[in-house]
């Protein structure tokens, strides 16, 4: 059963990894900016799956912490960048 | 490594199923992301994500380690609530822009609408420089 684990836990983290290749690939050619800010922000939500992830597969609480932050820090950088494209300039 | 080997028949079986649901599941918001063709029909793609995707995850790293350190371990659920709570808002952001953006550069082929809510006047860009316009 530990093996079956295992095995799930690799999935998870080649999934999660593609995932996040995609998310690369549309931020890199996305046509307009928003494309690449919707992009960016799911790249954001993919990382923070991905440190969860780590933590299923190490076995330690630490990787919480890391999402938390993950999760903080990319709300507020998808909204700083979204009032940027809607009026040009952030706190008014 | 540690901690994955301790844990009885019926919780591996339990956080594999969910991990492997939910690892699937942003894989295809992910693809979706990449292949749908507008960016309105691009905005769906990471909404299944953040909802289906990530809360799968969580309960599987909620029921592993409360089965694994045998007492009860939730605060995942902070990191749900907050997507639950964010995401709308974020969606809702982006889409604004895009809309306001879609509407200001003219472009009629994107297929923003948005019901008459954001219409440009002509003779607002006529005076001093509208915001959002650089």
């Amino acid at each position: 059963m530990a093996t079956l684990l295992e095995l799930s836990v690799g999935y998870a983290l080649v999934c999660v990894l593609v995932a996040m290749v995609f998310c690369a690939l549309r931020l890199l050619r996305g046509p307009s900016a928003h494309d690449r800010v919707l992009a960016l922000d799911t790249l954001w939500m993919t990382g923070m799956l991905l440190a969860l992830v780590l933590g299923i597969r190490f076995g330690t609480q630490v990787y919480f912490e890391v999402a938390v932050l993950i999760a903080l820090i990319g709300f507020v950088s998808t909204v700083a960048m979204a009032k940027f494209l809607m009026r040009g300039e952030i706190i008014e | 490594m540690s901690g994955v080997e301790d844990l009885p028949g019926w919780a591996a079986a339990i956080v594999s199923l969910l991990l492997i649901i939910g690892a699937s599941i942003v894989l295809i918001g992910a693809l979706g992301l990449l292949r749908l063709r507008t960016f309105y029909q691009r905005m769906h793609g990471p909404a299944i994500t953040i909802t289906l995707g990530a809360g799968c995850l969580l309960i599987a790293s909620m029921v592993f380690f409360t089965v694994g350190q045998k007492r009860l371990v939730v605060h995942e659920v902070i990191i749900s609530a907050f997507l639950l709570m964010t995401a709308p808002v974020v969606s809702m952001m982006i889409i604004r822009a895009a809309v306001y953006r879609d509407l200001r550069a003219r472009k009629s082929e994107s297929g923003a609408t948005a019901g008459g809510v954001y219409t440009i006047v002509e003779e607002e860009v006529a005076g001093s420089p509208a915001p959002g316009e650089r």
